[in-house]
């Protein structure tokens, strides 16, 4: 025969996000590394743990741009208003380098993938590559037609890199050849492109649209994205490749998943999102926005758990112990049936304890964490006629406990129900003995209090919902008898679950 | 049990009659003619000669023993009018007597009493329990006995659940007795096992109770068994237990309290608040089943195919516990989902209610859970309908509820980059005047929704939900709604409380028709036009069946059943048959089945019963008993016409030619060896013979269909050769509306009286 059913366990819809590990992941950001950020003509480096900047590089004469720390993170390079392009030491203060050839001021710069050369483009339709060890400008790419604005270099070859500009197009460098090898077309003006570490995937970002492209088909376009309602200004890849960061004037930053490019996940700031940076394996998330606010996010740490102290396992031998047999020809198996594992609360109740059953679920760690369990509990009781039986007979201190759950619980629509008809059977039973303990008339007075203070609210929201007839009525009525009933309804739901 | 001959049986029945079997073979040996009506009997291997009866003689209250002896005679029919009184004042049912020690003593249990007849000293002593005169409400009434098989001691059951085991019962004064209390309600039926060593009990708990050494410690339990045990017995070898339960079943259990098999019939023990469904791919009939359950059940073996488990917690069965109820079901597109609504009421403002929608799963060829909606409605679901429509993108449900709204449910892609998931969401709620949504129903091509809004019914538009129409007769409730198929899909026909049947053309928006009649089931025909709709009157319930188009119906069968119908469906048929009679033409596609009040399940067929059965049972039975020669083959088949030449006296065939390659005679004669063949002269005769037409085939057209259809619970089928014309010819000739009522009226008295007529030729004829 059929063997034991255990509890069904009501579970309650989440409303709203849906949780996915996604959402597990980037929540778990709270306010690593050490960043640069670029504001007016500094550069602050903040630490990775103080949140305060612990370097300031304020050599510049006008407002600097894009600062990037190279590979190695030892060197600082930043383009600047002025038109000029300097290259910090982490440890030192003055420039080490300071490359002249931009007439406009330089938007983007970027160090190559061998580490000894740098672009940059700037708002004079001009893309140039710096070497180094020279200070010497190597190559000047006059392709664009607008204000070159974003960059990135290849992380895998040396001389591919690429630019966005706001004459909407995407050129791909190569410095063998001296002029672009791929050009796309966004079109719109390009506010950030981004190479992915493989260097076949091409994305850009430019009004609304972020846009991937096949570099290997010769720049296809893959995929065009419009999750966002305002021009999207920055882009982001994780530090494992698997997803992709989008920041929007729409104050948004919006997780991709860069297999599906579905939104997987979206932040909210308080302003317009300007740029956006990750750390090293994504423990921080660095937003800078239109009101002048550095938001820094740092990811809490996974827990790691304290692995128990392992319990003394039997020995090998004994372990595979008869399992090691080879099924021979005339032998018949007989599996034995897979035990199945039952909560505490189901084996009491498997044997009809039900008190110990109740009292299980009201433990607190239970009632706080998993007050649907108890909920669950409480119902399944009430099903099997022995509510009153597992209520009864109760002492101060476990009567206490009840009350306490049906108090934090009672007005909580999804449980409501369940615990109205259980506060009623405990005042039936335990009206004889009121005034004993008064520990106990206390909860019962706060019971009281909530159950009156419950009564107004629903008083309140029909008084509410009156008016809102009455609105609805004065209004000219086009739609049809049924569409705004529903609508009502809505409301009504709405408002319960706010009070 | 006749225990010199091990294979064979006595039976006893109302009629007066002790009937001597050969079970194996199923051959009636002796009747013995008693002359009272028989409750029970007994025997025992003591007294081979006289079997133990219950008689009641002049009170219909009072029961009695009495040994009856059997006369030894060579003839079939045997009077035997030798009666002797054993026990007096005892129950009419078998559970409550009990032989004990080999036939030294007879127990037997009544009210309050016990008592004992002492076979050797021809003495009765009687016991009463002390507490029950004292106690008013003391409820150990004695329910069953049962005796050990070897000592002197006697087990009886009782109404509070506890077991008495008596001693030393031979004395008056010094008897004593011992307690064994786990049933917490009636215990329903008790059983020594062979050796006596240890007993067994059952009750409503649904647990088998083993009591090892007649101690309350030693108790062994096999719980869960599904329903009220009824009936405890152990086979006569001591290694396998029966039990018997109240839901059709008995399930065959081993020594060690394993069951080891369970025979399940339809389960009939619940309500059925689902009706009758079909599953679209088993063709299963689908029905409330187990406690919780769906039962699916195969009308081809009259099998229980496999329960479905919908409400999933552990069912506790106890008097007065109100128990979650599942209330609807319904399949949709083409069996790939089934939505369950389950309900539990305790008290008029606490209404817990579910929907569950589970999709077919092709790997595990079974219903998985998809999607719950916890509280769909605010009140009571009244009808679930899924659209059916072929070309349908979105599966789309509809549920109305006594909230007086009715909510469209569809199928949403709920995948993410994770899992690729469907599930169900509210699409669009709609009511009409805060009245309550009474039913609803989507037309064939599933363009259109109707929905009963209690007197009025509203037409929405399935794309846009909007409403396009409103039809109000005043005529009370809509009980039923439902739409015409393929050529009279533009009619929608509906049937109210106050006894109107309403046909709509939804064409020109108006009333086609209607006519009084009292529906209590109508069932469209998946197959056809044709509607079945069944009335109820005063006398029994009467079956119509119509086209939308026409309000005059194709057939009329008067007093298909005495009790209520109260669900019916047509089953699509494997193979359609082709049956060119007029009357017949509606059962080509489908067949009808109905449900009545105490749940028998009823069909129509033109066949007789006995020529259904041939194939499966008759088979069985020589396959069993007989070594199945080819020879067998031909002097069987032989012997099948002439029985029913003998039953076409009394029942109608239909003349149907048999095909050559499905008797088995001819292929068994053609695939044998010739040498183990018994020589062809020998043969031919038989074989020639066997191939020819029986001539009684001409039986009677005048003959009617006996009406009383056995009420059993595999599909019993009653024959209906009769000449129908004439009666619909009668109906013919009557107007629309009103008038068919009475016109109805007229003919069903004059069937009546044909009836009359023909029964009383039945018994000059005897």
């Amino acid at each position: 025969m059929a063997g034991y059913k255990p509890v069904a366990i009501q579970t309650y819809p989440i409303l709203g996000e849906k949780i996915t590990q996604d959402t597990l992941y980037w929540n778990n950001y709270k306010p690593p590394y050490n960043y640069a950020v670029t504001a007016s003509s500094r550069i602050h480096i903040y630490g990775r743990y103080s949140q305060e900047p612990i370097k300031t590089f304020s050599r510049f004469k006008d407002t600097a741009y894009c600062a990037t720390f190279r590979q190695d993170g030892r060197l600082l390079v930043a383009g600047s208003e002025d038109g000029g392009v300097q290259l910090f030491d982490i440890t030192g203060r003055a420039p080490l380098r300071h490359f002249e050839g931009h007439t406009k001021a330089v938007h983007t710069v970027d160090f190559t993938a061998d580490k000894y050369h740098v672009v940059s483009g700037a708002d004079d339709y001009t893309v140039k590559l710096w070497d180094i060890p020279n200070s010497k400008e190597i190559l000047t790419f006059k392709e664009h037609s607008d204000y070159v604005r974003c960059g990135c270099a290849s992380k895998l070859n040396p001389d591919l890199f690429v630019t966005g500009s706001y004459d909407h197009t995407l050129k791909m460098f190569d410095a063998r050849t001296n002029k672009s090898v791929i050009s796309v077309e966004h079109g719109q003006p390009v506010e950030s492109v981004l190479l992915f570490p493989s260097g076949g995937l091409l994305v850009s970002a430019g009004g609304r649209y972020v846009k991937i492209w096949d570099v290997l088909k010769g720049g296809q376009l893959l995929v065009s994205l419009k999750n966002h309602h305002k021009t999207v200004t920055c882009l982001y890849l994780s530090s494992s490749g698997q997803r992709l960061l989008s920041g929007s004037l729409d104050r948004k930053v919006k997780i991709y998943s860069t297999t599906s490019y579905k939104v997987v996940h979206s932040f909210d700031y308080a302003a317009s999102i300007l740029s956006l940076a990750l750390a090293h394996e994504d423990e921080t998330i660095v937003v800078g926005m239109t009101n002048g606010i550095l938001s820094v996010k740092h990811r809490k740490s996974e827990a790691k758990k304290d692995s128990l102290p392992r319990r003394r396992r039997p020995a090998y031998r004994t372990f595979i112990k008869g399992k090691n047999y080879m099924k021979q020809r005339d032998d018949i198996l007989i599996n034995r049936p897979s035990k199945k594992h039952l909560e505490l609360y189901d084996r009491d109740l498997k044997n009809f304890r039900v008190s110990k059953a109740l009292d299980r679920v009201l433990e607190p760690s239970c009632t706080i964490k998993t007050p649907e369990i108890t909920v669950s509990i409480i119902k399944e009781l009430n099903r099997r006629g022995v509510l009153a039986n597992a209520l009864a007979g109760r002492d101060e201190k476990e009567i206490s406990r009840v009350l306490n759950f049906l108090i934090r619980n009672l007005s909580q629509p999804r449980f409501a129900p369940v615990l109205i008809n259980a506060a009623e059977i405990i005042i039936d039973i335990y009206l004889p003995v009121i005034g004993q303990s008064p520990v106990v008339d206390k909860k019962f007075l706060l019971l009281q209090g909530l159950v009156e203070k419950e009564i107004d609210y629903q008083r309140e929201l029909l008084e509410t919902l009156g008016m809102m007839d009455m609105l609805f009525a004065t209004m000219t009525r086009k739609e049809s008898t049924s569409v705004w009933q529903h609508a009502s309804d809505g409301f009504l739901e709405n408002k319960k679950v706010e009070s | 049990m006749h225990y010199k001959y091990p294979k064979r049986l006595y039976s006893c029945s109302f009629d007066g009659t002790v009937k001597l079997w050969d079970y194996v073979d199923g051959i009636l040996i002796k009747t013995f003619v008693v002359g009272l009506k028989l409750h029970a009997l007994f025997t025992l291997p003591s007294a081979e000669d006289s079997v133990f009866v219950i008689i009641n003689k002049e009170k219909p209250d009072v029961f009695q023993l009495v040994s009856v002896k059997l006369p030894k005679s060579s003839s079939q029919e045997i009077e035997a009018k030798e009666l002797s009184f054993v026990l007096d004042y005892i129950n009419q049912s078998p559970k409550c007597i009990a032989f004990g020690n080999e036939g030294e003593y007879v127990a037997a249990v009544r009210d309050f009493y016990l008592s004992v007849y002492f076979f050797k000293k021809k003495t009765t002593s009687r016991f009463t329990l002390s507490s029950s005169r004292n106690k008013k409400h003391a409820k150990n009434n004695f329910t069953c006995v049962a005796c050990h098989p070897k000592e002197d001691c006697i087990a009886t059951g009782h109404k509070d659940g506890k077991i008495r085991l008596w001693r030393n019962f031979d004395d008056d004064k010094k008897y004593t007795y011992t307690c064994l209390h786990w049933h917490h309600d009636m215990v329903m039926d008790l059983a020594f096992s062979v050796t006596g060593t240890s007993l067994l009990s059952g009750g409503r708990e649904s647990v088998l109770v083993e009591w090892r050494d007649a101690t309350e410690k030693n108790k062994e339990f096999l719980p869960r068994l599904g329903a009220t045990i009824e009936h405890i017995s152990v086979s006569p070898a001591g290694d396998l237990f029966c039990t018997s339960h109240s839901d059709n079943k008995i399930i065959v259990i081993h020594r060690n309290l394993e069951a080891s098999a369970v025979i399940q019939g339809l389960v009939k023990d619940s309500n059925i608040f689902t009706g009758l469904m079909v599953d679209p791919r088993t063709k299963a009939l689908v029905l409330n089943g187990k406690p919780g359950h769906l039962q699916f059940y195969s009308l081809q073996h009259d099998k229980q195919l496999y329960n479905l488990d919908i409400i999933q917690q552990e069912y506790i069965n106890d008097y007065g516990l109100i128990q979650i109820e599942l209330t609807k079901a319904a399949f949709g597109c083409y069996g790939n989902w089934l939505a369950t609504v389950e309900q539990r009421q305790e008290k008029e403002t606490e209404l817990e209610l579910q929907m569950k929608l589970w999709m077919y799963n092709k790997k595990t060829q079974g219903f998985v859970l998809n999607t719950k909606v916890n509280m769909p409605h605010e009140d009571h679901i009244t009808a679930v309908c899924f659209c059916n429509a072929e070309k349908l993108e979105n599966p789309t449900l509809v549920t109305s509820s006594k909230d007086g709204h009715f909510k469209v449910w569809i199928l949403t892609d709920d995948s993410d980059i994770y899992k690729k998931a469907v599930g169900w969401t509210c699409d669009f709620v709609g009511s009409y005047h805060k009245y309550q949504a009474t039913n609803c129903c989507f037309s064939e091509d599933g363009s259109l929704l109707a929905v009963s809004f209690e007197e009025i019914v509203t037409i929405w538009d399935s794309e846009t939900w909007e409403l396009k129409c409103t039809f109000c007769q005043r005529a009370g409730k809509i009980r039923h709604l439902c739409f015409g198929r393929l050529t009279c899909s533009k009619y929608l026909l509906g049937a109210t409380e106050n006894g109107i049947l309403c046909c709509w053309n939804l064409l020109s928006c108006a009333l086609e028709w209607s006519a009084k009649l009292n529906v209590r089931v109508m069932e469209p025909d998946p197959n056809s036009e044709n509607i079945a709709a069944i009335s109820r009157s005063s006398v029994g319930s009467d079956l119509f069946v119509f086209k939308p188009s026409e309000p005059r119906p194709l057939y009329i069968q008067k007093n298909i059943s005495r009790e209520e119908v109260q669900w019916g469906v047509f089953v699509p048929r494997d193979v359609p048959e082709s049956f060119t009679s007029e009357a017949y033409q509606w059962l080509n596609r489908s067949q009808f089945y109905f449900l009545t009040k105490s749940q028998s399940l009823l069909t129509f067929s033109t066949k007789s019963p006995e020529e259904k059965l041939t194939p499966t049972s008759k088979q069985l039975l020589a396959e069993e008993s007989l070594p199945t020669t080819p020879f067998y083959f031909i002097l069987g088949k032989h012997r099948e016409q002439q029985d029913e030449k003998i039953n076409e006296a009394f029942e109608s065939e239909l003349v149907q030619l048999p095909l050559t390659e499905n008797i088995p005679a001819i292929s068994e004669l053609l695939h044998t060896p010739a040498h183990v063949l018994p020589s062809a002269s020998f043969l031919c005769s038989k074989f020639v013979s066997s191939l020819l037409l029986s001539k009684e085939t001409k039986s009677g057209e005048e003959i009617p269909e006996d009406v009383d259809m056995e009420e059993g619970k595999e599909s019993d089928d009653s024959d209906k050769e009769n000449d129908f014309t004439e009666k619909i010819q009668d109906t013919n000739n009557t107007d629309l509306g009103e008038d068919l009522l009475h016109q109805l009226s007229k003919s069903e008295e004059k069937e009546l009286r044909k009836f009359r007529k023909v029964d009383y030729s039945w018994i000059t004829v005897l």
